[in-house]
């Protein structure tokens, strides 16, 4: 199981949860299982083809996963996804 | 560090009483205190971030802060840009920081731009500082900001927060990584109204903004590890700090290996803001305040939907239907069609896109209340207060 960490943005999609736990061997098999359990998040997270927005960053623990694998960034229990998406105050991006 | 003024920045008598506790720290000392006294910060925007930052940085003994900022102090903002008081409400914030600053410290040389920062002022004010830090509220400022600091070759000390949590680095060092880096587009304007997820702790600019004025002192000093490939999250509710790692992007367009971004560009377009942004209530039926009243008086039978935050409800209400925006998809059958339905909010954005909604789902009697509730405090019943 992998926790995903839910900026505050997007709290509202989750039932208002800080993290959620997924199983996922994978960055994009933990984000499916996400997406499955709460579907209002994909258009704030994916474009229309599907790809990750420009404006949020996804870690596997402190590191950004496009210095990894990506979305096929193998997990071990315990790891911690981040997601996080570009703030200005006033200005909200999600 | 380099610094841009030529003059020996010695320290008179009165200077070395005054930062005494500096001084006699070895990590500062009066080679450290001379280096402040040196260095020039450009400080852009006075508000949430900047008010802390500039506070402290005046009180730490830089020599040179510069000050951009063209905005008037609102009430509203006392609840957080503390450099800031009731009685310069109305003034330039530039007059009313300039006062605190120097009051602090007389020895500061305070240089202001009553200027709105844009891509034809940015490079040639950049130049003439060492650091800066940025404490702006919107993205193509920050994208301005960071082009024009990777430009320049100044660092850009950088600090974001909303609602309760926060973020702060240092980009655009020779080595390190830039905004661009780490968020190579901005997200489409009107993803999310502005005032539907508004609000902040009043606190928090304050936390991150004194994170912000640590990293200029540090990299003046060259002292500590400095938020270089760092980017620290601050999470104020649970008072957890955490540390993301960033790394120069080789293909960044601005600081990489090939730089495609070698002169400034229009950032509000970059953005995606053509202009004035047009309202989403373009083609939408509105009607105005006035008439609202007039037909409430009376008695007509109209369905007053408010589709706010409970929250926000509780501040003030026109007796509506309460049906916040995220839940009137699941709650449309609450409504019926055949009544005549006026939709309001807090200033008419997201009641606009209620009624937008409701016509697309076959609601043929709807109405946007034009400018919400606060159009309504305005210019019907002063009593209803505003937020």
């Amino acid at each position: 199981m992998s926790k995903i960490l839910i900026p505050t943005p997007l709290r509202q999609y989750v039932g208002k949860q800080a993290s959620v736990e997924v199983t996922g061997a994978t960055v994009a098999e933990a984000m499916s299982a996400l997406l499955e359990q709460h579907p209002d998040l994909r258009k704030h997270l994916y474009t229309e083809e599907g790809k990750l927005r420009a404006f949020v960053n996804v870690y596997v623990n402190d590191e950004d996963i496009r210095y990894l694998q990506k979305e096929a960034t193998e997990l071990k229990a315990g790891d911690q996804i981040s997601i996080v998406p570009s703030i200005a105050g006033g200005a909200v991006g999600l | 560090m380099a610094t841009t003024t030529e003059i020996p920045a010695t320290l008179n008598k009165d200077e070395i009483l005054r930062y005494s506790r500096h001084l006699i720290m070895p990590e500062v000392g009066m080679e450290g205190q001379q280096k402040l006294k040196a260095a020039s910060v450009l400080c852009i925007g006075t508000g949430g971030l900047g008010s802390p930052l500039a506070l402290y940085l005046a009180a730490a003994g830089v020599g040179t802060l510069g000050l951009v900022d063209f905005d008037v102090v609102d009430y509203t903002n006392l609840q957080r840009q503390i450099i800031h008081s009731t009685a310069d409400v109305g003034r330039k914030k530039l007059d009313s920081a300039a006062d605190k600053l120097k009051g602090i410290n007389p020895f500061l040389n305070l240089r202001t731009f009553d200027t709105r920062l844009s891509s034809a002022n940015a490079l040639e004010l950049f130049r003439q500082f060492d650091i800066v830090a940025d404490g702006t509220d919107n993205f193509p400022t920050r994208y301005l900001v960071n082009d024009a600091c990777v430009l320049t070759g100044k660092p850009n000390v950088y600090g974001s927060i909303f609602r309760f949590e926060g973020q702060a680095s240092v980009f655009a060092t020779k080595d390190g990584p830039c905004y661009r880096c780490l968020y190579p587009e901005p997200p489409p304007p009107g993803l999310v109204p502005s005032c539907a997820e508004g609000g902040v702790l009043g606190i928090l600019p304050g936390l991150v903004g004194v994170m912000q004025a640590t990293e200029v002192i540090k990299l003046i000093l060259g002292i500590g590890d400095p938020l270089i490939g760092r980017l620290l999250l601050v999470d104020a509710l649970g008072m957890k700090f955490r540390e993301l790692k960033l790394r120069k992007n080789p293909d960044c367009p601005v600081c990489g290996t090939h730089p495609t971004v070698t002169k400034l560009i229009d950032y509000n377009e970059f953005c995606g803001i053509r202009g004035e942004e047009k309202p989403v209530s373009s083609g939408v039926p509105e009607i105005q305040v006035e008439e609202l009243k007039r037909r409430l008086d009376a008695k007509e039978d109209l369905f007053v939907l408010d589709v706010r935050e409970p929250h926000e409800y509780q501040i003030c209400n026109l007796g509506g239907y309460l049906i916040p925006l995220n839940d009137l998809p699941k709650r449309v059958n609450e409504l019926d069609s055949s009544k005549e339905i006026v939709v309001h909010c807090k200033m008419g954005g997201r009641s606009a896109k209620a009624v937008a909604f409701l016509q697309q789902a076959g609601f043929s009697k709807v109405h946007n209340l034009a400018g919400g509730i606060l159009a309504w405090s305005d210019r019907v019943d002063p009593k209803v207060p505003k937020y």
